[in-house]
């Protein structure tokens, strides 16, 4: 078919620790795994090196890194050049409250132990590297559906046991 | 869950299968499933387009959702739309503003809010589809001004996402037709980015500014002591925006200081990427704006050595590209040459010196292209220091091969020389083998000198070398070997194809009957090389005559070099002219640069600046001379006109040339007796007057030779016109157009259809034209004083496009050009631009043009522009839409002829198709396609049907059809992949409509 030109899209998320051990991540592009892990070296590297009164943007590759860190927790999107970088500042903002709402002053233990909601919710929101659903309500309740359903699920399951 | 899923991972192939599943669920109560449903239809537009194009409708439904998440989620299919093609979407541009005034508004439910400013993302979508729509269509940016108004005026919080809003604002604002009032309260918005404390805002200001500087450079000048901080700026990414901004604004005035900046830069940075695209850039500038010799020389020295082997392979190709072909001046290119060799040669001095290998080829082949330039260093010198680089251990095998051949070069126009004895005597028993072979070619071309000199003439780097393509040299000993009975040769293809004949009986293929007839066609076109030059050798006279072929072509090579130079020498006298400008402006004198701009104002405080300050005010003042109010407006439009020092010879303009010399050259061949002149006038440009009635006649004469009726109003013609036809039928040979030859009329267009009445202008194909299939014609573009019609001719052959210029007014029009621009999917044989020299009152003129299609879609858009004196300069644009369909022609051949393409086509698609109840009948389908499609019924065996179509110029596709339980199955096959697709989709249009 025709040409698929990539527009205006996040190419990956990172999320890790300042000790530099990765919580979550999130990869629109299709790369070889091994490759995965050398950029994530890289880029935790990178970021890590950097003080604080330095902007969030640094230039890597032909993409923009755009970072920024909640308590212990760095939030890192790889984004392209001709984005938006403040936009993708306050996705970032907008997952971390979502994230906030869904479990209640979120902390990494939280996306730690819950690695798997932390992940819906992040789809929820993004999707194949765009923002998706903008109302936090909705993208809760929809996580509270969800949550619902695979609860009902495990009871299912849990029947036939007895 | 389930639609999350599929819009994550999904195969291309499995689309068709799940598609109508997900149609319904758009159709379902729930928002959320709703708004899955047409994410994931968005993530099936991006992995196949054409399967989703018939619920394009739908998605309109969609955008006009109660629900807010799914009008969002739609917009998002539409940006990726608007993006690929704007002119589609126009009629939505009203949408897209009151939705945006809504969300402006906040009429939006709360709970879409962030941080107390409505739906932002909402926004940002809204404001790049509003761009991507306004862009160069003053009418459709009409309708935003007042929404991006009010935008610009609500976001007025001070928090990280309006800026974001803002930004995206700015960014449209600068996109679309300028508004100057919207213009102004942009800037001041980029102003207060610029100069907040905030890193990342500053960051973004300097993003949007880089942007905005094409537009309109003077903003740069206010803003310039903030740039200059932010050149001296401890992050790097800021470092490295504002040099982007500066590079945008470069001109040969401040290209020194800036370039200097540029390569401060890349002596620090590490990253590869970095290093590449900045070397490109600083390359290029070099190119574009050097000031002299030295200079230049010196700043790709700086490009190379930073640079490294990292740089992109074109820098180095183009710099030797340069020095090679040189420009006009010939004294010029000597002393560039010439100091290019000096300074290699000292750079070269330094016993350990470390360079990339890059730069030691380029450094090689110089020295041994123009080494000779230098006179007063021995050759020997030179050849010392390349031996001793060969013996090094960094270099690598390739560089080696590079200063050999400039060893060689060299050696060749010395007598004899101890270095080059001694490093043959060295390499002769080297262990690398290449490097062994070198010395061996190298020793025995030094014994003979004569031949030495003839092989490797001074700077002859740029002659075209001849090679007889078609080995006629071979001719005497081919003819030999036949004589004595030996077998011709054949091409391994016809080998194959016979092959495969033999192998018939193994066939089960369903239409591979036999192969047997078409046996002795294949023989001879065999014999046909695939890329349309003749090989065949099996007679001398067939050689000798592409022999002739070749050196024809030649010659026209030597013909065009003097044009390219011609169309050059213009912009040099450009240069002396800027440059005397640039003399009275001095340069390097504090501040006197500008006469009416901030640095004056900041001039008189000087004696309170500290002595850092004055620094930075100097540097201020070097990079932004000439961007001044002097400077005119548009800083774009004058880089454009200031000289391109080193620009390349334009090809272009040789390719244009050899696409109308043949062409000619093949008219002359046909020997049109009197039309003859009236071809070669058009690009001639012979008298205007002589001109149109020449070619009036042409057309004319042809008509009362086939029949008067033809012509639509013969009555309404001009008197003096009638007796200039008659006149003329009798000068022009009478068996013209007897062959309907069409192709003649493309290069001399136009017949003159004078219609008597006032109001009614309506134009009509002429005779010929509209006898073979066409569309209706429709009005592309008017005003007050012309209209533009167009109507679709679909030759056997070609898409002839022919455009009505109708002039509108009561005086005649002069100089009507009309011009098609560069489409992605198209191409236009010819050349784009056709120009009426004069369009008489009330009359209509027309011209043709032949279009192919370049790349397949299934629809796209041709833009073009006319304008024309009236008064003033009118400039009027265009865009004509063309299908696929037009495209199509059927293709007639046998059943047989059928099965063996089918065969031998690699790429297919499958799909089922409903009929519906009016399609009956399997033969009342196949009609259907016959009709609509232009697709050719080769035969209908029982409940199956082949048919044959071909894309112009000449694309097979071949269909084979079955129905089975009221489902019609499609099978495509074509040696192109985007073919069956795009036919298919038209199929499924075609099948739905009927």
């Amino acid at each position: 078919g025709c040409p698929r030109q990539q527009t205006g899209k996040i190419h990956f998320i990172l999320l890790f620790s300042r000790q530099g051990k990765l919580r979550l991540q999130k990869w629109y592009t299709t790369l070889p795994e091994k490759e995965k892990k050398k950029i994530t070296r890289e880029i935790v590297q990178i970021i890590l090196a950097r003080n604080q009164k330095t902007s969030s943007f640094v230039d890597w590759k032909d993409l923009k890194l755009v970072y920024k860190r909640y308590a212990s927790l760095y939030f890192c999107c790889a984004i392209e050049d001709q984005d938006n970088e403040l936009l993708t500042l306050e996705v970032v903002h907008r997952y971390v409250e979502l994230l906030d709402r869904y479990f209640g002053n979120v902390c990494e233990l939280d996306i730690i132990f819950n690695f798997e909601k932390a992940y819906f919710i992040l789809d929820e929101f993004i999707m194949g590297g765009e923002v998706q659903e903008t109302s936090k309500k909705s993208a809760v309740k929809a996580m509270e559906d969800s949550d619902m359903l695979q609860e009902t699920v495990e009871e299912y399951m849990n029947k036939p046991a007895f | 869950m389930a639609l999350t899923i599929v819009s994550q991972i999904f195969p291309r192939e499995m689309i068709p299968a799940v598609l109508p599943l997900i149609e319904d669920k758009l159709q379902h109560s729930k928002e959320i499933i709703r708004r899955k449903a047409v994410q994931a239809l968005y993530k099936f537009y991006l992995i196949a387009p054409n399967q989703v194009q018939h619920i394009h409708d739908k998605f309109r439904k969609a955008l006009c959702d109660r629900d807010v998440g799914v009008m969002a989620a739609s917009l998002h299919i539409y940006l990726q739309m608007v993006k690929e093609d704007s002119s589609g979407y126009k009629d939505l541009t009203g949408s897209f503003v009151t939705i945006l005034k809504q969300v402006v508004g906040g009429k939006l439910p709360i709970d879409f809010n962030y941080h107390s400013v409505p739906a932002p993302w909402l926004q940002i979508q809204l404001l790049r589809i509003l761009g991507l729509l306004g862009k160069d269509d003053p009418r459709t940016s009409e309708l935003m001004y007042d929404v991006l108004d009010e935008s610009l005026r609500r976001a007025e919080i001070n928090h990280n996402i309006t800026y974001a809003i803002l930004f995206e604002c700015v960014q449209t604002i600068y996109t679309i037709h300028p508004k100057s009032e919207l213009l102004e309260k942009a800037a001041k918005c980029i102003g207060k980015f610029v100069l907040s404390s905030k890193i990342n805002l500053k960051y973004l200001g300097l993003k949007a500014l880089t942007y905005v500087i094409q537009q309109d450079p003077n903003l740069a000048l206010q803003h310039q002591m903030t740039i200059i901080e932010c050149l001296d700026h401890p992050d790097p990414i800021i470092k490295r925006e504002t040099l982007e901004l500066l590079y945008r604004i470069t001109n040969g005035q401040n290209v020194i200081v800036i370039v200097q900046k540029m390569l401060d830069y890349l002596k620090q940075s590490k990253e590869e990427y970095t290093i590449i695209s900045l070397a490109g850039k600083v390359a290029e500038l070099a190119e574009k704006y050097a000031p002299d010799n030295e200079w230049f020389i010196q700043t790709m020295n700086a490009v190379f050595s930073v640079g490294g082997d990292v740089v992109h392979p074109d820098i180095p190709n183009n710099f030797l590209r340069l020095l090679a072909e040189g420009f006009d001046d010939g004294k010029e290119d000597e002393q560039l040459r010439l100091y290019a060799v000096q300074s290699y040669l000292a750079l070269l001095e330094e016993e350990d010196a470390f360079y990339p290998q890059k730069f030691l080829q380029v450094m090689s082949w110089v020295l041994g292209e123009y080494s000779s330039l230098v006179t007063d260093v021995d050759p020997e010198i030179i050849l010392t220091r390349l031996h001793r680089l060969l013996k090094k251990t960094f270099v690598t095998a390739e560089t080696k091969a590079w200063i050999m051949a400039a060893v060689t070069k060299i050696a060749s126009r010395t007598t004899s020389s101890k270095t080059v004895d001694k490093l043959i005597r060295e390499f002769s028993t080297s262990l690398d083998t290449c490097m062994r072979q070198y010395a061996f070619e190298l020793k025995h071309l030094c014994e003979d000198k004569v031949l030495m000199k003839s092989l490797f003439p001074f700077d002859a780097s740029c002659n075209d070398i001849v090679v007889d393509a078609s080995l006629s040299f071979l001719d005497g000993f081919v003819a030999e070997v036949l004589g004595h009975g030996a077998a011709p040769y054949k091409p391994h293809h016809q080998r194959q194809e016979e092959k495969l004949s033999q192998e018939k009986a193994l066939n089960f293929e369903p239409y591979g009957l036999s192969f047997a007839s078409s046996m002795s066609s294949s023989g001879f076109t065999g014999r046909q090389s695939p890329t349309g030059l003749s090989f065949g050798s099996d007679t001398s006279g067939n050689s000798a005559e592409t022999g002739h072929k070749e050196t024809n072509s030649l010659k026209l090579d030597g013909v065009k070099k003097l044009w390219g130079k011609e169309g050059y020498l213009p912009k040099k006298e450009n240069k002396i002219g800027k440059e005397d400008e640039a003399l009275t402006v001095p340069r390097g004198s504090l501040l006197a640069g500008h006469v009416a701009d901030p640095p004056v104002s900041q001039s008189d405080q000087v004696a309170t600046f500290s002595e850092e300050e004055k620094e930075k005010q100097q540097l201020a003042s070097t990079l932004f001379v000439g961007l001044g109010s002097n400077a005119g407006v548009s800083l774009m439009g004058k880089a454009d006109m200031a000289v391109q020092k080193f620009k390349r010879k334009s090809k272009i303009n040789e390719t244009q040339n050899t696409e109308e010399t043949p062409d000619i050259q093949n008219s002359a061949a046909l020997a049109l007796g009197p039309l003859l002149d009236t071809l070669p006038s058009n690009k001639e440009g012979h008298e205007g007057n002589e001109h149109t009635r020449l070619r009036k006649a042409s057309l004319d004469s042809s008509d009362t030779t086939e029949d008067n009726l033809a012509f639509e109003k013969p009555q309404s013609l001009k008197k003096p016109g009638l007796d200039n036809r008659l006149l003329d039928s009798r000068l022009s040979s009478s068996s013209l157009f007897a062959d309907s030859n069409i192709e003649i009329f493309h290069p001399s267009p136009s017949a003159q259809c004078e219609s008597a009445s006032k109001t009614l202008l309506a134009p009509s194909l002429p005779g010929e034209l509209a006898e073979l299939p066409h569309s209706e014609v429709v009005e592309l573009c008017q005003s007050d004083d012309l209209a533009l019609h167009l109507c679709k001719v679909w030759t056997d052959d070609s898409l002839l496009l022919t455009m009505f210029v109708s002039n509108k007014n009561t005086s005649a029009l002069n100089d009507v050009n009309l011009v098609f621009e560069k489409a992605e999917h198209f191409q236009i044989l010819e050349s784009p631009a056709y120009q009426f020299s004069v369009i008489e009152a009330q009359s209509v003129e027309h011209c043709q043009q032949c279009v192919q299609m370049d790349k397949i879609c299934t629809q796209g858009n041709l833009p073009g522009s006319i304008n024309y004196q009236s008064g003033m300069e009118t400039h009027l644009e265009f865009s004509i839409t063309l299908s696929l369909l037009d495209f199509i022609r059927p293709m007639e051949m046998t059943t047989e002829d059928f099965g063996k393409l089918w065969l031998s086509l690699a790429n297919d698609v499958k799909q089922n198709l409903k009929m519906s109840s009016s399609q009956d009948s399997f033969s009342a389908a196949l009609n259907t396609l016959q009709q609509k499609l232009k697709l050719h019924i080769v035969d209908i065996i029982g409940n199956e049907g082949i048919l044959a179509c071909q894309l112009l110029p000449s694309v097979p596709c071949l269909l084979h059809c079955r129905i089975h339980a009221g489902m019609l199955a499609l099978w495509f096959r074509s040696p192109c992949s985007a073919l069956p697709d795009s036919l298919l989709y038209q199929c499924q249009k075609v099948m739905e409509e009927s």
